[in-house]
């Protein structure tokens, strides 16, 4: 009797978990990790942000390139910085979504597989070897096309000369770096195209959709919030490139939407790459003071990605 | 299995240890097997500066090790100028590279490897003639003078067939192509020297001061002698300075200098800066050289970069003196300067300027 009344209290406060060495170890791994990352971003802010106060506080003079203050210094390169991005989105995003589509409704398997390796591997090569090969290969190959444009569609401002006779510009920057974030953005967004639902298509097809209809109204709609996703992933990529943009650009301290000329605008990480073995004291401060604000612009970006994403949980690629 | 998976873990970590810690195990050489070279200098100097000198530190070093055999280790980062004069000074580098001589400010620091009191000296060690190189089609010898640089690279004279152009060059077939001006997106002491030079001489025309930074918003740039080279060679019809070492595959301009037209010589730019005062008001063991641009004698090439050697006058650690002195004496003696000469392309120091930098170097401590 009393071992059958016991029984059901026994059962109903649940049995202590049994924990092991393992989990103790890996829950306090991860913790660390998590924190890790926490510290490092904490630190990195810090650092910022103590070395920039001298270039925030600057007097006229002390400034490089003989700007007025730290935020007559940094204005053309935050521009130059987006625009380079905005340029290369311009470029890779149509691209992405049409190679992603291509790799998941159109491709017969074996070759989407393929293609999908070397997307992958496009992604492993270093930005140096794009740099090098914009500068030599793209910029010359490039550069009589920059001509005719600037010879015939010169009126509008965009082709404006006088042409760059190097094709060192920042259209073919911002073609390199388009061709940098392809894999990503690629990626993304083939992942996204594929988790379509098959019941949605099918039915899109019964209905006597042809195929671009059917992707048009099964597949598009569906992934709209992981292109996003993608295409951020792609931006933020794109407002940090360094090497490829020092390497390729003709910078200028200038703040214009020519494509085709000698004076470009550069990009915050491209003139700390270029301007920092030679830099002292305040025009020090300044380039990490530009740090900084590149910092708060690839914060800002990534949040919008996130907020986007989030939006959306349940069809995104990115969760 | 538990244990198991932990102890696989600390496998992983165990090894990864040994392989990291493993890398750095080939860099200290035994002290005691040094006595190939029969001196009895050992130890190991760093020295952080100009990527123009980078090259012949490099020979210099290998020289140098070759010499007093493997107890003694050079080793040159070639960060920049104003990265070397600042790890300089706050102690970080045993000696520094800059392609300027400490300012009066940076004169006045206090210098962290150096004994108390102890200043720091330049120490000239590497001349390079800067070339005005150009890539036009069927052009072998062009002639240009200050202003008609100057016009070119301040962007007023843009056309290969300019008149200002055309009058120096009466027999050559110029196109009427428009200039591509390249010069350097990054700062440099090659773009300083080049402009000391045209604000110099050619006042009217290059109303600019000197400075790192090209001051015109003329032409493309591009990052470093090399992307310099590489954009100049790309593209028709452009020009450019560049170190003179760098300039192969382009072809060279000649300079009027005193009215004659002068083709570029080591000898020249060596010449130049030996006949150059020193800065005034330094110590006496200093040789901060300040280049007269406005010599013309027959066969000067005033368009020169002096590089130099910054090192304390007294180390704070006796033996890092004498290694220093033993380096900067190979560097600027004869047989350390044809080595540059022949991997850097740099010009030689004048003989008079090399006794001078050896004196100096002797009085390091």
């Amino acid at each position: 009797m009393t071992a059958s009344a016991e029984s059901p209290t026994k059962t109903a406060t649940p049995p202590k978990a049994v924990i092991r060495i393992g989990d103790r170890v890996f829950s306090l791994a991860t913790v660390l990790s998590g924190s890790l990352i926490l510290v490092v971003l904490a630190a990195t802010a810090v650092f910022l942000i103590v070395q920039s106060l001298p270039a925030l506080t600057a007097k006229p003079g002390q400034i490089p390139n003989d700007a007025a203050n730290f935020w007559v210094y940094v204005g053309p390169l935050v521009f130059g910085t987006v625009w380079a991005a905005l340029l290369a989105l311009i470029i890779a995003t149509p691209l992405s979504i049409g190679i992603a589509l291509f790799i998941s409704h159109y491709a017969p398997r074996r070759i989407s597989q393929l293609l999908g390796y070397i997307i992958d591997l496009l992604a492993a090569v270093p930005s140096v070897v794009f740099g090098l090969w914009g500068v030599l290969v793209l910029a010359k190959f490039i550069q009589p096309f920059y001509t005719t444009l600037v010879n015939t569609l010169g009126w509008i401002p965009l082709f404006q000369g006088p042409v760059s006779g190097t094709g060192k510009t920042i259209l073919t920057a911002a073609i390199v770096l388009a061709v940098m974030i392809l894999p990503i953005m690629t990626a993304v967004m083939r992942e996204i195209f594929l988790q379509a639902p098959r019941l949605h298509e099918e039915a899109a097809l019964a209905l006597g959709a042809t195929r671009w209809e059917m992707i048009q109204m099964a597949v598009l709609p569906f992934a709209r919030s992981g292109m996003v996703s993608g295409i951020m992933l792609g931006l933020g990529r794109a407002l940090g490139e360094t090497l490829a943009i020092a390497i390729v650009l003709s910078p200028a301290t200038v703040i214009n939407v020519f494509l085709l000329t000698s004076q470009n605008p550069n990009t915050i990480a491209a003139n700390i790459a270029t301007q920092f073995p030679e830099a002292q004291g305040v025009a020090l401060n300044t380039l990490i003071a530009s740090g900084l604000v590149l910092f708060v612009i690839t914060l800002l970006v990534n949040m919008a990605a996130r907020f986007i994403v989030n939006r959306r949980k349940a069809f995104s690629g990115a969760n | 299995m538990n244990i198991k998976r932990v102890g696989s873990i600390a496998a992983i970590a165990l090894v990864g240890t040994i392989a990291l810690s493993s890398c750095a195990s080939n860099e200290d050489a035994a002290p005691g097997s040094s006595s190939s070279g029969g001196t009895s200098l050992s130890g190991t100097i760093n020295g952080i500066g100009s990527s123009a000198q980078g090259v012949a530190e490099t020979t210099w070093a290998a020289g140098f090790q070759e010499a007093n055999g493997t107890g003694v280790t050079v080793n040159y980062d070639p960060q920049g100028s104003g990265a070397g004069r600042t790890s300089f000074i706050s102690g970080a580098a045993d000696f520094a590279g800059s392609d300027a001589a400490l300012s009066d400010d940076e004169i006045k620091s206090t210098f962290a490897g150096c004994a108390a009191d102890s200043k720091a000296i330049d120490l000239p060690v590497y001349i390079s003639p800067i070339a005005v190189a150009y890539n036009v089609d069927g052009l072998k010898d062009l002639i240009l003078d200050a202003d008609t640089i100057a016009g070119i690279f301040s962007g007023k004279i843009t056309k290969w067939n300019d008149s200002a152009i055309t009058k120096l060059n009466p027999d050559a077939t110029l196109p009427s192509a428009s200039i591509t001006v390249v010069h350097r997106s990054d700062d440099s002491g090659t773009t300083q020297n080049f402009t000391e030079y045209l604000a110099a001489e050619a006042k009217s025309v290059w109303t600019k001061p000197a400075s790192q930074t090209f001051p015109y918003s003329v032409g493309d740039a591009a990052k470093g002698t090399s992307g310099v080279a590489d954009a100049t060679k790309n593209s028709k019809n452009s020009i450019t300075y560049i170190d003179e070492s760098a300039a192969t595959g382009l072809s060279v301009s000649q300079l009027v200098v005193g009215g004659t037209a002068t083709k570029i010589s080591a000898d020249g730019a060596a010449a130049v800066v030996a006949k150059s005062p020193l800065v005034e008001g330094r110590a006496d063991n200093d040789l901060a050289i300040n280049i007269d641009r406005t010599l013309t004698d027959s066969g000067d090439w005033p368009m020169v970069l002096v590089s130099y050697m910054i090192a304390c006058d007294t180390y704070k650690d006796s033996a890092k003196g004498d290694l220093v002195k033993a380096y900067a004496t190979y560097a600027a003696s004869d047989a350390g300067q044809k080595a540059a000469a022949a991997q850097a392309g740099s010009a030689p120091l004048d003989s008079d300027l090399a006794a001078k930098v050896a004196t100096a170097a002797a009085t390091i401590k």
